[in-house]
């Protein structure tokens, strides 16, 4: 009963984001999609980090690289056909994480954290000093990519309301990918690396690999999002691989709790939401361009008293409610023994 | 290359890394002492060269000219800071684990700089170079070198040797590295290990402070200069291994060579070496070139 | 929890979302930078703009001008999502922005996209006049390449042969440096190097040794903000000023003189703006602009935020108020004759001023105005379609 309810709240929840464009404003839709984008990059981090316990600070370079790809690729003159150059961007993509993952997964914790700081800070160089992509002004995607296999067009996502559900349509998708993933036998050797790597490889499991794979499946849905981007707004830029966007997407999987996929999700609608908040001039006024401020100290004050995030907290409370009543058993025992 | 030219090189990246290691010794003290990821050590250099602009005029109004007292208040000053820092926000951090030490870090930024920008405005800033410092010294008639840059290695110099002293020589120095491989047994020979660890941050503290104020006359003090240099210290500091002094002064040589040289013989991939450098080192040594201490 | 919460935030979204469509007036949206390196810069425009329409009697053809603000940073990744902010949200007439090219790329597209008019009173990118020129893109600035082909005739006239060019590696450097190159070389001089560091790295040592080591008759150098103060220290402190002369686009000596002290005295650059142009329009300009902003010196992104409010006057006069006849009113600001400060100037079929370069020579704290450069000089607009 509870998993028919879950899922009715869930299907009603999917119908309102569906109509929300009807509701609101251009800008708030272009907002929605953006959330949604930054939800999938999320989520693809959310397989590295609570899935199996690996921390990057350098996702965004899988993020970066398939928004180039996708807009180096695309032609002159007309838009391109939507699964080449998806095809084409993501196995870019995925060619990058499997030589710096080879080679970043030979350390740990700290260490790691690094190495991954390090191979997206390369790649940013790369597109920042280098004439490939424009450098630091960056460039235009023209035409969005066509979704057409040979003259059949199957959707046309240039039409705003068509690339919203489209955008919404992937993110599902990929969540609904992790989700079985994280199901399956693969997702378990993953959560067993997570809460013990030794006693897996005592177990006979060749940990290294399931970890590269991991990390070559998060690279690739962090590239499809990287792709939506740039198809979104027609312009990429390096600092879409700056380390800033990394720590940013990190945030996103901590606030919204690193326990459970959909945290992902939650992380990036709140994290974007007080982004907004914050720099609302109708709220705020003149201290709207100080919005670091209140930022920063949101961010401090919401990882310091949600450690689990906020799909955590009604865990967290409970803990702390039972722990309350242990303490207060306790007492009371002491009282009637004394 | 000229082997006059050369050697101008060499003492260009001798003294860039100089300046890298007192930046990056407070980071790898915080880090591997107090096993604190600290990202906002950044900013604690740029509060550093702030406060010199700041204290400059001050200082020589009531005191006199003074550069060298200028600089004993900025490390006075940054110590007490780090001092009320480490108990105010960073003790909340020894139990948490290193991702939400990186978060919450990480918002301590975005809140220095905000605070940067409310309290000193977002413009440029120039500290003078004291008389006594001003000028160059002639290198082989290619060019002058300015004496201030040759100050400022000697000062890195003296304080990479007080520190080496500190931590080898003195019982200051033994708490710390015994309360980094084992907290609680300090704790129960009776030494507050709380008071070390603040002591410890606001040496660290102190360390990039004193950077940044020193550098700040041939730097210029703008806003994002913390951010700068944080990832380049974070670079030397895991290729010369989290918590050694030792490490971090070799791995400060190495990166201010290879981006020196870098500079000149590859400038399209100039930004692209360090972080080469560093994925090559962690290859052979995964945990850096020395271990702690 | 769930439902709770997607009542909130659609709740929210309606809150944050309510925007009023009012009529007789014109809505101004800036995007500037007002926070980071480049925020006095930010300032600087939006005072200048708001005091010539302050001048107007706070009217421009009758209509009352609104204004809206976004803060961009400086960062060109958020560039297409605060350029939505003003356009989609705000819903603005008349976008204004910026100052970072990277960013200026971005507002570019936004307002093509949304057939916005965008006046630029900064970016210098050479693109945004060249191959993304397009009717509803003007500029009251200047474009990269300008002040850097003024400076070519200037060193052939002191005898320079030989040149090394200096700057960050990014777009305006080069385009700054390929200016310079053209009218050098095009006069018999050669540039025997140019060298780059990454932006916005500022340590120059390793690149000075390398310029004291080749000996050129001349630098010419593209550098702006901090790193523009830092170039000049480290240039002066390594004694290359006494024997190669240091030659500069007028933003390595503008608004970083204070800063700069000693090390920039007699530095010569080109710009198109300079101190004591002494005529009757720039020193009435100069004088309201102290009078009405006491902290801040009347400086060269003053006047092109100045220059942008009479672009759009003039725009505004043409269509009697309506901004609703976007390309009357775009026509109009394309054949308009712009009374500025720096002199009048009119722009090219790409947007871009067609205007006159001082050679300015550093004296204390002013960039004094030597003379006429180049008179009249027009971006090429390589690659515009107009």
């Amino acid at each position: 009963m509870q998993n028919t309810l879950r899922g009715l709240l869930l299907l009603i929840l999917i119908g309102l984001v569906a109509v929300l464009p009807f509701f609101t404003t251009d800008y708030y839709a272009s907002l929605a999609v953006k959330i949604m984008i930054y939800a999938l990059f999320a989520l693809s981090l959310q397989l590295l980090v609570g899935g199996t316990g690996l921390v990057s600070l350098g996702h965004a370079a899988f993020f970066g690289i398939a928004a180039y790809f996708v807009t180096l690729l695309t032609p002159d003159t007309g838009a391109g056909n939507f699964f080449v150059l998806l095809a084409g961007a993501l196995i870019v993509t995925m060619a990058y994480a499997a030589v710096t993952g080879a080679l970043a997964l030979r350390t740990k914790g700290i260490y790691f954290i690094m190495v991954t700081l390090a191979f997206a800070q390369m790649a940013y160089y790369v597109f920042h000093d280098t004439k490939v992509g424009g450098g630091t002004d960056g460039i235009y995607l023209y035409f969005r990519p066509e979704l057409r296999i040979g003259d059949w067009t199957l959707l046309n996502i240039d039409n705003s309301y068509v690339f919203y559900l489209f955008v919404l349509g992937c993110l599902l998708l990929s969540w609904a990918f992790l989700a079985v993933l994280m199901r399956s036998r693969f997702g378990a050797a993953l959560t067993g690396i997570r809460v013990n790597e030794q006693r897996m490889r005592a177990a006979g499991f060749s940990t290294f690999g399931y970890k590269l794979t991991a990390y070559i499946i998060a690279a690739a849905l962090a590239g499809v999002a990287g792709f939506l981007y740039a198809a979104k707004d027609g312009y990429v830029n390096p600092e879409l691989m700056a380390w800033e966007q990394s720590g940013l997407v990190l945030l996103m999987v901590i606030l919204g709790g690193s326990g459970r996929l959909w945290g992902a999700i939650i992380g990036a609608v709140v994290l974007t939401m007080l982004q907004e908040l914050f720099q609302s001039q109708s709220i705020f006024g003149e201290f709207a361009k100080n919005w670091h401020l209140p930022y920063g100290l949101a961010i401090i004050a919401l990882v310091a008293l949600l450690p689990n995030g906020l799909t955590g907290l009604p865990e967290q409370l409970r803990t702390r409610r039972a722990r309350k009543a242990q303490l207060r058993a306790a007492s009371a025992a002491q009282d009637s023994a004394s | 290359m000229d082997p006059i030219i050369f050697l101008i090189q060499c003492l260009n990246a001798i003294q860039y890394g100089l300046l890298l290691f007192l930046v990056a010794s407070g980071l790898t003290l915080i880090f591997g002492i107090m096993g604190i990821i600290n990202l906002a050590h950044g900013s604690f250099y740029m509060i550093g060269a702030y406060m010199a602009f700041a204290l400059q005029p001050l200082i020589s109004q009531y005191a006199g000219e003074s550069f060298v007292l200028t600089l004993l208040a900025c490390v006075a000053l940054a110590a007490i800071l780090g001092y009320f820092l480490e108990w105010a926000f960073y003790s909340y951090l020894y139990h948490r684990d290193h991702l939400q030490q990186v978060l919450m870090t990480f918002g301590l930024i975005l809140v220095f700089e905000e605070l940067r920008s409310l309290l000193v405005g977002n413009d440029v800033h120039g500290v003078p170079i004291p008389a006594w410092l001003q000028g160059s010294i002639s290198l082989a008639d290619v060019m002058t070198y300015p004496i201030y840059r040759l100050f400022i290695s000697v000062v890195c110099i003296i304080v990479a040797g007080l520190l080496y002293w500190v931590l080898t020589r003195t019982r200051l120095g033994m708490m710390i590295r015994a309360g980094a491989s084992n907290r609680e047994m300090i704790n129960s020979l009776g030494i507050d290990i709380n008071r070390l660890f603040r002591i410890v941050f606001a040496m660290g503290v102190a360390l990039a402070a004193l950077a940044g104020a020193i550098a700040a006359p041939v730097s210029s003090v703008y806003p994002g200069m913390g951010q700068s240099v944080l990832i380049i210290c974070f670079v030397v500091v895991v290729i010369g291994g989290i918590g050694s002094i030792r490490g971090a002064f070799l791995a400060a040589m190495l990166v201010g060579f290879v981006d020196t040289f870098g500079q000149i013989l590859f400038p399209a991939a100039a930004g692209v070496l360090v972080y080469l450098l560093m994925a090559a080192i962690l290859l052979f040594k995964p945990e850096g070139l020395f271990k702690q201490g | 929890m769930k439902k709770t919460f997607t009542y909130t935030a659609l709740a929210a979204f309606f809150a944050l979302g309510a925007a009023g469509q009012a009529h007789a007036v014109v809505k101004v949206g800036f995007m500037l930078p007002y926070s980071g390196t480049y925020a006095k810069l930010g300032e600087a425009i939006e005072n200048g703009f708001k005091l010539y329409v302050q001048e107007q009697g706070g009217k421009l053809a009758g209509q009352e001008v609104e204004y809206f603000k976004v803060d961009d940073e400086s960062n060109p990744s958020k560039g297409p999502e605060n350029a939505n902010r003003l356009v989609q949200r705000d819903q603005v007439d008349v976008l204004v922005g910026t100052v970072h090219s990277g960013v200026a790329m971005a507002l570019a597209k936004a307002a093509k996209d949304s057939d916005t008019t965008l006046i630029i009173p900064n970016a210098g990118a050479d693109a945004i006049t060249g191959p993304l020129c397009s009717k509803n893109i003007f500029r009251s600035s200047f474009s990269n390449w300008q002040p850097g082909y003024a400076m070519g005739p200037v060193a052939l006239d002191k005898g320079h042969k030989t040149a090394i060019t200096i700057s960050w590696n990014y777009a305006a450097g080069k385009e700054s440096t390929d200016g310079f190159k053209e009218s050098f070389e095009k006069g018999g001089g050669k540039v025997v190097k140019h060298l780059t560091l990454p932006f916005p790295n500022v340590e120059f040592q390793p690149l000075l040794t390398e310029i004291a080591a080749t000996k050129p008759d001349a630098v010419y150098t593209f550098f702006a903000g901090g790193g523009a103060v830092k170039f000049v220290q480290d240039y002066y402190a390594a004694g290359l000023n006494k024997t190669i002369p240091l030659l500069g686009s007028g933003f390595l000596t503008d608004g970083t003189l204070e800063a700069q002290g000693e090390s920039a005295q007699g530095l010569l650059t080109t710009l198109h703006y300079a101190d004591g142009l002494n005529t009757e329009r720039d020193n009435a300009f100069r004088e309201s602009y102290s009078k009405n902003f006491p902290a801040l010196p009347p400086d060269v992104y003053a006047v092109q935020g100045y220059d942008a409010a009479q672009l759009l006057a003039a725009g505004l006069k043409a269509v009697d108020g309506d901004v609703t006849k976007k390309d009357a009113m775009r026509d109009a600001m394309r054949d308009a004759t712009i009374d500025s400060p720096r002199g009048t100037f009119k722009l090219s079929a790409a947007g871009n001023p067609v205007q006159d370069m001082y050679l300015r020579e550093v004296q204390g704290t002013q960039n004094v105005n030597k003379g006429i450069a180049i008179k009249d000089l027009a971006d090429p607009a390589r690659g515009c379609k107009l």
